[in-house]
Order: C-alpha cells, then structure tokens, then sequence
C-alpha cells in the first residue's frame, strides 16, 4: 500500500536494537553473516570480561539454563503482544491471559498431568484473549481500557476459583490452598547424552572463549524442557506465518492500514479476532509453562512477566527475532537474581563500560564528538563503580532489567516503528 | 422545550451505562456463584446488611479515601489520553519518602503535616515525570514506561527500607519500618461515637475533587488539557504545546499519586513498613474508569469499591468466599467500559435520527411545492 507497508514486510526479522548498541547507523537491517559476527564479539566480550573479574556464573551452564527457564515465558508473552499488535490491536492483557494460564495450568495439571494442564492454559488464555477481541474490535472499546479490564477480571476470577477449588477434597489432601495449586507431575525434559557431559567437562576448565561457549551450550542441552522446543516452534511458525504467507500479510495489513485491507477485501474484525484469541493463547501457554516448570500454580507466579513480554516486544521492534532477543536478555537478568547474582551483575558493570567505550570511539571515528564525549564520561564512570565495589545490592540486581529496557527505549525508541494503526479502534466500512 | 428534552435523554443515557454495568455484574456473579455451588442472593444479602450498618459505613468512608485519590490521579491522565499506568509506584515512593522526612523531625502539625504532604506528592511528581520526559523527548509509550518504574520504585524502597539505610528494626513487630512520625503529625480525625472515627483526609479528597473539577473545567490549562484529549493535532493546530502539556500533566498525576499514601501514613500507620498497602494505583484505573473521569462519578465508584471490599469479609463468617468480590470487582469494570460505548453508539444514532427527522420535517413542505410547481 504504501512504502512503509512494504519495508515491514521485506525486513528479516531482527530488531535494529541489537546493531544499535553496538554502533549500527539508523537503517540498521542485520543480515545472517553480520549477526553473527555480532554474537561472536558479544562472545569475546563477555569471555574476556568472565576472565578479568572472575565471575564465572556470567556465562556457566546453570545460568543459561536458569535464562532460558526465566526467559521463555517473557518471550511468550511478547509474542502474544505480537500476534495482537501486528493486527493493530494493543494488548495490555497479555498479563491477564497469562495469570489464567497459569491458574487453568495448575488447576488440570495436578489432576491430569502436566499436558493436561498446558492444554488448559492455553484454552484459558485464549478464552480471555476472544473477551479482549470482543470489547476491543466488536465495541470498539479504547484497547488499553480494555486490556487493563481483562487484567483486573483475571486476577480476581482465578483467586476465587483458587478458593474454591484447591482447599476442598483431594485437593486439599495433596497440598492445594487458596494461593497455590496442589503439585504437578514432571514434564519430559531432555538432556542430550554425551554431549551435556562432555560440554560441563570442558566448561569447568575455565578457557578463555571455548569454556564460555560450552557453557552457553551446555545450558541449552541439559534438561531441556519439551515446552520450550515447542515454543522455539512457536517462534519460527510465527516468523513463516505472518511474514512469508498471504494470511500473514493480510493480517498485518490490519495492523497498518485496515481501511485499505478491507477495501481489498480482507475481513478485518475476523483477522483482528483470530489474532487476540491467538495471543491470548500463547500468553496462556507462557502461564502455564511456568505452572508447570516449578510443579505448582501460585498466585502472583506471574510477577507482571506478562508486561515484561510487552516491553520486550517494543524493545525487539515489533519483530521475533528482536523480541527473543529482547526475552533473553530479561531471563538472563532473572536467573542473575534468582542464582544471587550480585558478583556477576557486578562484573556486567565491567561489560557495560566495555561496551560504550566502544559505542564512543565509534561515535568518535564518525566525528560527532560530543555523543562520544558524553560517552566516555560514562564508561569511565561505571568502570570507576565496578573497580571501587565488590558486589551488588539485591535490589539493584532485581531492578538490573527494568532499567536496562529504559535506558534501551529512550536511545531506540525513535528508530522503532510499531504497526501504523495499532491501538486505533477501527469501525467496519469507516473508509467508505 | 424541545432542549429539556434532550438533556433529560442525555442524562439518562449517562446513568443507563453503569446501571447496566453493574446489574449485568449482577447477573455474571450470580452464575460464577451457582456454577460454583453457591446461592447467590444470600451472599448479595449478608453484604447488603453488612455494608449498610453505620460502624461499617465509616470504614468503608476510610477505605475509599485513598482509592478517590487515586482514580482523580489517574483521571487527570486519561482526560488527555494519557495512561499513567504508575500510579501505583508514585505514591508508594512518595509514601515511603514522606515517612522518611516526616519521622526525621519534630515540629508543630500545622508545619509537619504539610512538610510530609508535600515531599510525598514531590517525590511521586518526580516520578512520573521520568515517564512525561521520555515520552516527549524520546518518543516512549508512557505505558510501558510507566510500568517499568513500578518495578523500580519497588526496588528503590526495597533497597532503602533496610536497617542503617533509612529503615529501623521495630522490636515488637519484628519488622522493617521507617522511624514513627511524631504525634503532631497525626491527622485529625472527625469521631461518630460507636461507629469509630472518620479520617480527616476524607475532606482534603473532596477538596482535590473540587480542584480537580475547576482546573479542568474552568481553567484555560483544563481546556487544552481536553482538547489534547479529544483531538491532539487540532489542539497542536491552535496553539496548544502537546509537549509541555504531557509533561505538565504527568506531574500533576504524579503529584496527586503523592496524596494517595497520607490517609494510610498519617492516619493510621504513622510509618512505612512492608505492610503498607500495595496495588491502590491499579485499583485507582478501575475506578476512574468507573467513574467516567468525573469528580462525582468517582467518588460512587470509589464508595462502591469500599463498600464491595468490607462487606465482603463478612461473607467469609456466612460460609463464602471473599474473593468473589475480586469476581464482582473485575465484572463491574468491564462491563462499564463495555456498557458506556454501547450507550455511547446508541447516543449518536439517536442524534443523528433526530436530526435526520428534523431536516426531513423542514424539508418536506419545499418539496410538496416542488412538486406542485412542476
């Protein structure tokens, strides 16, 4: 439609985020061999700084695994905020949906085992994600009054079912009580045998680069759960769905311009449904994989991951792949804090400097000065924090993404484009 | 005559939507309740004489202080389309720096108090103007925003509230708290004999009510305030600075999140503990959604709220469960927003019949000659 429409539909899916922060112009379009150039000097950069402060949780293979537990739910979340939001509807809710999924997924889960509980997670989110598509595209309602409506309904539903259902009976006989669900059976999760082993072998050895690496990976392959292969799943068919088939771009034409999808014929309001009942359902699936990761629904197990997810779809530009970079990063942070983190956030500090000393002799090289001056006094400031502690606060820890996704919106958020209608109501036949 | 008409219709288009909303949450409860194995008129009976007795009318008078306080905040943002979703971290920080200052000191209460007042609605002002910042000058949602310094202010308590930071160890309760406010800064508080007492704040909340009522609707700043609301790039067009109004707003939002934390602070507690209560800005959405933004509105809606939340701990003496009123809660909420846009659409196709007829009666009698003529 219009030139705009176009480039999202040609870009790969990877966020300028990530080539902004290491010094990438605006147009920043990330082909295969640039990134992964960029994970490699994100490798060496991070190895080096594992060597130089010792912290070696930076890049162990519990950390990643802790990430990977952590971050998964995020990314969930956030692709629900996809799906809804690349068909022009802002989703708010997401939080709600993944409360009823954690609720619905403890709730079948001790009773029927923990598929039965993903199963009703994701029936349960998407339940509530067709209440946000009815308020939002049949009434028309403002989507983030509508979406702040689902929140409150959700946590008020599933604490009075809680109540009723897990303090009674057998439930109660198996530990259930109004805030908590009783125990969930284990799920299948694999470890790739020989391999996980002969990675923690050479992890332990503390090598520059190749223990960092087979520690990453090492992560990966132990104990991986069945729910997060689906969900890496889940990303790749969302990526082929919406952006290489006609379904995808007709439902993201809603999103950018749906006088003009409807004037071609498109369905609005059945593309718009289709897609906050979908988000709502993967929402509902982040709840109940976490439900079902740690054997148990408790209320407040969400902790507003569900906004995080939001938060990390805006980081990662409306886009999967920014997005599950976005996620990770916000599960790396988790399992900081969760493992006690204190040291290694500290070491980030190092990792911080390190990075926008170099973001500043870039600025420098391209002789804008004052961006690289201001640069500078940062880094040497937060190396000076790093060499005159030894640790971090708890607190700073808990607080590490919150801040970090500030800071990274208030330098990107100019370069970001979100879907061109996105939170508008629209109204069938309005163009005509 | 005709004119009367019209406003008679127009008023009872405005109370048809929260009538509808709450008698459809009426209904919605009613089958939660039977699918769960209850009987639902019981329940709305015990709450009915639970809530209507006076010593319980002075609690729920208290209780809804504080969420008034906190949907006229979040109001404030909505009349210019503005969702300050962090309410809820603006008047906890501003509640925990208020208790800081204040039990810092001693002086008399008619300088105390307003010391305390005003760090609060400082501090939560300075917050949320961190959100208006980044939105004007580097294109951020204040949404997200906003809900990412929720997270922060919660670590930024977490952090200070600790023995030998600005915390101390209180023996008996074995808690965390920051050190007691003196007796000066005690509220005064209106006494209804038996029934207990009636916080002073309740009339500093109608004061803000009033305020909030003027400056919106009788200030030149109120004007531009509802047209950026309505129609930003017209307001931009006649010379209204969107810039500096989000900004503008967002610090009072925030300034007025500060006073959501004094009724609790100086009235009940005198000091900020982990015990504090949490969640009020969200309560505070719902309500101003309720309440349609308007200073009347909320207070029913905020009365309401309190009067669902204590009636409803007697449900949990007659074999219910409170937490149906977290059901009710929810229900009422988005069946409003539902039930206003309904009547809202209803609203303009009856206006836009009216004059449909009115300039077909009009226009009837030229064309009779028309066709007379030809």
């Amino acid at each position: 439609v219009t030139t705009r429409t176009n480039s999202g539909v040609a870009a790969p899916p990877a966020g300028p985020v990530a080539g902004g922060g290491h010094g990438g112009r605006g147009s920043a379009r990330i082909t295969l061999p640039v990134a992964l150039l960029l994970i490699a000097a994100g490798l060496i950069a991070i190895s080096f700084v594992r060597v130089v402060s010792g912290a070696g949780d930076l890049t162990s293979s519990g950390q990643i695994g802790g990430a990977i537990a952590a971050g998964v739910p995020i990314a969930l979340a956030g692709l629900g905020g996809l799906w809804s939001e690349r068909s022009g509807v802002t989703n708010i809710g997401l939080e709600g949906m993944m409360i009823v999924g954690t609720f619905f997924g403890g709730w079948a889960g001790w009773q029927w085992g923990p598929w039965a509980g993903v199963v009703a997670g994701v029936a349960g989110g998407a339940l509530f994600g067709l209440i946000h598509a009815v308020a939002t595209v049949t009434f028309g309602v403002d989507q983030i009054i509508s979406g702040v409506a689902v929140n409150i309904l959700a946590a008020g539903a599933t604490a009075y079912l809680a109540k009723r259902w897990f303090t009674s009976g057998e439930a109660a006989a198996k530990g259930g009580n109004p805030k908590q669900s009783p125990p969930i059976d284990d799920i299948q999760s694999w470890t790739v045998p020989g391999l996980s082993g002969w990675l923690q072998g050479i992890e332990r050895h503390h090598w520059f680069l190749v223990s960092d690496a087979a520690g990453i990976l090492g992560g990966i392959v132990t104990d991986l759960s069945v729910l997060t292969v689906l969900s890496v799943i889940f990303f790749v068919a969302t990526f082929l769905v919406l952006w290489k088939t006609a379904f995808g771009l007709r439902l993201r034409s809603c999103g950018e311009n749906p006088v003009a999808a409807e004037s071609l014929g498109v369905n609005v309001y059945r593309y718009k449904y289709l897609a906050v009942v979908v988000s709502g359902a993967l929402a509902g699936f982040g709840g109940a994989f976490m439900a079902v990761g740690v054997h148990i629904y408790s209320q407040g197990q969400t902790g507003g991951r569900g906004f995080i997810g939001l938060a990390a779809m805006i980081f990662g530009n409306w886009r999967p792949g920014g997005l599950a970079f976005g996620a990770g990063l916000f599960g790396y942070c988790d399992s900081l804090q969760l493992r006690g983190g204190g040291p290694t956030v500290h070491a980030l500090l190092l990792l911080a400097a390190l990075l926008i000393a170099a973001l500043a002799a870039w600025r420098a090289y391209r002789k804008s000065y004052l961006a690289a001056g201001v640069g500078g006094v940062f880094a040497v400031l937060l190396a000076l924090w790093y060499v005159t502690t030894d640790t971090m606060p708890p607190e700073v820890v808990q607080a590490t993404p919150y801040i970090i996704t500030l800071v990274v919106l208030a330098v990107s958020a100019q370069r970001l484009r979100m879907p061109k209608a996105g939170g508008i109501p629209y109204r069938k036949g309005q163009g005509t | 005559m005709k004119k009367t008409r019209i406003d008679r219709e127009r008023l009872v288009l405005a109370l048809a939507a929260p009538v509808l909303a709450i008698v459809a949450a009426f209904v919605v409860t009613s089958l939660v309740l039977l699918a769960t194995g209850k009987e639902p008129f019981e329940a709305f009976t015990v709450m009915a004489q639970y809530g209507f007795q006076p010593s319980q009318q002075v609690a729920i008078i208290n209780k809804a202080t504080p969420y008034y306080l906190a949907a006229i905040a979040v109001a404030l943002g909505f009349r210019m389309r503005l969702f300050n979703i962090g309410v809820d971290g603006q008047y906890r920080l501003g509640a925990f720096f208020g208790a800081t200052v204040g039990g810092a000191f001693s002086l008399p209460g008619i300088i105390q108090i307003p010391v305390i007042v005003l760090t609060a609605m400082l501090v939560g002002a300075v917050w949320a103007a961190i959100a208006g910042v980044l939105k004007v000058t580097r294109g951020v949602s204040e949404v997200i925003t906003t809900i990412m310094l929720n997270s922060i202010a919660g670590s930024v308590i977490g952090y200070f509230l600790q023995p030998g930071r600005l915390g101390v160890l209180h023996k008996e309760a074995n808690q965390v708290t920051t050190r007691d406010l003196p007796a000066s800064a005690h509220f005064f508080a209106v006494s209804d004999g038996a029934n207990g007492d009636i916080g002073g704040f309740v009339f500093v909340a109608a004061l803000v009510g009033v305020a909030y009522w003027f400056v919106l609707n009788r200030t030149r700043f109120g004007f531009d305030l509802r047209a950026v609301g309505r129609c930003e790039p017209a307001a931009q067009a006649s010379g209204v600075s969107v810039r500096r109004m989000v900004v503008t707003s967002m610090l009072l939002s925030g300034a007025l999140a500060g006073l959501i934390g004094m009724p609790t602070l100086l009235q009940e507690s005198y000091q900020y503990s982990t015990d504090f209560p949490t969640g009020i800005g969200f309560t505070g959405i719902a309500i101003a959604l309720l309440g349609r933004n308007n200073p009347v509105g909320i207070a029913v809606g905020a009365l309401l709220w309190g009067f669902l939340d204590i009636s409803g701990q007697q449900l949990e003496f007659e074999n219910y469960d409170q937490e149906i009123v977290g059901v009710i809660q929810g229900v009422i909420v988005l069946c409003v927003v539902l039930a206003y846009e309904v009547v809202r659409r209803y609203g303009l196709r009856r206006q836009r019949q009216q004059v449909g007829e009115e300039l077909a009666r009009s226009a009837a009698p030229s064309s009779d000659k028309q066709e007379v003529a030809s």
